[in-house]
């Protein structure tokens, strides 16, 4: 039991090592400043001194952005800063909710698949190739499409559309681990399958994992934008970035500013999650010191 | 090669099987039953019972899925919803407007990524790199439709250009077809190109530390030629394949650009699909896309050998 013991001291020991290398690694603070910033507009949202995103106003119909709507206001009048606002919870409750599908999914197959081998390994495996052969938007769209327009079904859709990434890595990742000298140990002392995977295995894969889904986070807003922006997302009058660019498209001679914003922001949320991942994928790889 | 060929397209069957089941649960999900949508107003029992029967809805759902894909073997996607047509004939009739456009997407993501990555990689760690990188890292990052829409109100509406929209055969007005098609193979290029960059950029980061980079240096040849001639034609493979790769991709992306620039091809198709609620064509634009996918695999791998003298000689 000691001598197992001894290795979980050094997985522990990880995350501070991974941590320096994250905070000299500028591009990735920059990633993760961004992700706060609109974090913390998404969650400051009801409290902020911002006009109701709902709010219909016949007076202020497609105004230029002025001191009193610093973004201008959409076609029935609505304030674009606020519907911003309101709109970055969509975003990113779509990309982090997504994604937290396809990894609760997807990771437990791949651990099955990789650990237990055999006709069960086989099955998963042909699987995940088939679908990972179907193009991930198309899915979505197609998804999106037979479920239903909303923006749960959305994130349903995406979600399943990028688990079968997980369950390819996490495979990989459990062939690679599952012959380590503490993996025999645990199962010498005696332990289960599951205890195995959970307790032994899981911890020690779990950091491409992050980066992986870390990544996701950058493509599921994407995706979600876009299933929204063909009206397959979250459904009008509720604010959302994709359905903003829907209808900014049919003013963009007269309301130019309708369509720059939000698509701006989809911009910076995606470059800040793909400078995360990539920052924590060089913090978390072991072959650089 | 040949039977290579033959046995990765053997490989290939058991996939497109699986995609097969999955395309067909798609149906499965949607709400309501769809015959008595069909059957009318009325609902008489014996139309009713005469479309089940016809449809095969009575019987199991596995039976139900085998007449469903000796259908599709046969090139029997069923009928569009909305205009009646084949299913197999619209995918076929809409597909090469969209190849061109990707065809286009591809040429100028090679022309953007390629001299993007040798240089990032001969230039390692200076501002030329690190330039290189951030249009790589915005190229992966930006919204393609929104782009697409940025670039309509700045090159159509505002300097007046280009087209924003339409569409032309290449056949028929070759000139105007490369106009309206300009704009949106650029939007489609730009995650290529990143894409491109990063992997030109390692490839040739590898090579150039390589042994016989040193002795062709050594030996007085001209950095031009070192980094053209024997660096990058080492550094193509990867690149090459990855094109391949990407080909797939570039058939999804196609997506959004085509319903941004209303171009009327298989994205548009798509859309209008699942607009329409047509579902037949959904699935069959699943079915093809996948299939493209699988041989555009299969073509990265025969590229690979084909140019890797050392795997073509295990042929």
């Amino acid at each position: 039991m000691t001598a197992i013991q001894e290795t979980a001291p050094v997985a522990a020991r990880e995350p501070s090592r991974a941590w320096r290398k994250m905070k000299a690694n500028r591009s990735a603070l920059v990633g993760l400043v961004i992700i706060f910033f609109f974090t913390a507009l998404a969650v400051l949202a009801p409290v902020l001194p911002i006009p109701d995103p709902l709010a219909t106003s016949w007076s202020a119909i497609r105004k230029a952005p002025s001191a009193t709507h610093w973004l201008g206001t959409d076609d029935i009048g609505r304030d674009i800063l606020s519907r911003m606002i309101w709109g970055a919870q969509a975003s990113l409750l779509a990309g982090v909710v997504s994604v937290v599908i396809a990894v609760v999914i997807g990771v437990p197959f791949g651990l099955v698949s990789g650990y237990f081998g055999g006709w069960v390994d086989m099955v998963i495996s042909r699987v995940t190739e088939a679908l990972l052969a179907m193009p991930f938007l198309i899915t979505a769209i197609a998804l999106a499409a037979f479920l239903g327009p909303s923006l749960m079904n959305a994130m349903i859709a995406i979600g399943l559309s990028a688990m079968p990434i997980f369950v390819r890595l996490t495979r990989g990742q459990v062939l690679a681990v599952k012959t380590e000298d503490y993996v025999e140990g645990a199962r010498a002392i005696g332990l289960g399958h599951f205890d195995i995977m959970t307790r032994y295995i899981l911890p020690n894969v779990f950091a491409p994992i992050i980066v992986q889904a870390t990544l996701t986070v950058a493509t599921a807003i994407i995706a979600e934008a876009s299933l929204s922006f063909l009206g397959l997302g979250q459904q009008p009058p509720a604010p959302s970035w994709g359905s903003m660019l829907n209808v900014a498209k049919n003013f963009l001679t007269q309301a130019p500013w309708m369509a720059m914003w939000p698509g701006a922001a989809i911009f910076l949320v995606v470059i800040g999650f793909n400078l995360l991942g990539d920052g924590l994928r060089d913090a978390l790889d072991p072959r650089e010191a | 090669m040949p039977v290579y060929i033959g046995k990765r397209l053997l490989v290939a069957i058991p996939t497109l099987l699986i995609i097969s089941i999955f395309v067909f649960s798609l149906q499965k999900l949607l709400p309501g039953d769809p015959i008595l949508a069909m059957a009318g107003e009325e609902r008489d029992p014996a139309t009713i019972e005469f479309l089940r029967e016809k449809y095969h809805l009575n019987d199991p759902v596995p039976v139900q899925y085998v007449h469903w894909l000796g259908g599709i073997v046969t090139g029997d996607f069923g009928i569009s919803l909305r205009t009646n047509q084949p299913v197999l004939e619209l995918v076929m009739q809409k597909l090469p407007v969209t190849i061109q456009l990707a065809v286009m997407a591809m040429i100028i993501s090679l022309m953007i990524g390629i001299p993007m990555g040798i240089l990032a990689a001969v230039k390692k760690n200076t501002v030329l790199d690190y330039i290189a990188n951030i249009v790589a890292l915005s190229g992966l990052s930006v919204p393609n439709f929104w782009l697409g829409i940025m670039l309509i109100l700045l090159v159509s509406v505002n300097l007046g250009w280009l087209p924003a929209s339409g569409y032309e055969s290449i056949f028929v007005d070759p000139v105007r077809s490369i106009q309206t098609m300009i704009m949106p193979a650029f939007v489609l290029a730009t995650a290529l190109a990143a894409q491109v960059m990063r992997h030109t950029r390692s490839a040739m980061l590898g090579v150039l530390s390589a042994d016989y980079i040193r002795t062709a240096r050594a030996k007085g040849l001209s950095p031009r030629e070192v980094i053209l001639s024997h660096s990058f034609r080492n550094a193509l493979l990867p690149v090459v394949t990855l094109t391949a790769l990407l080909f797939g991709e570039l058939l999804a992306g196609a997506v959004l650009t085509e319903q941004i620039f209303t171009i009327p091809g298989f994205g548009k198709l798509t859309v209008d699909a699942v607009f329409n609620r047509d579902y037949a064509v959904v699935q069959g634009v699943v079915l093809c896309t996948a299939v493209g996918f699988i041989l555009m695999n299969l073509l990265a791998d025969v590229l690979y050998v084909l140019l890797n003298p050392r795997l073509r000689a295990t042929l």
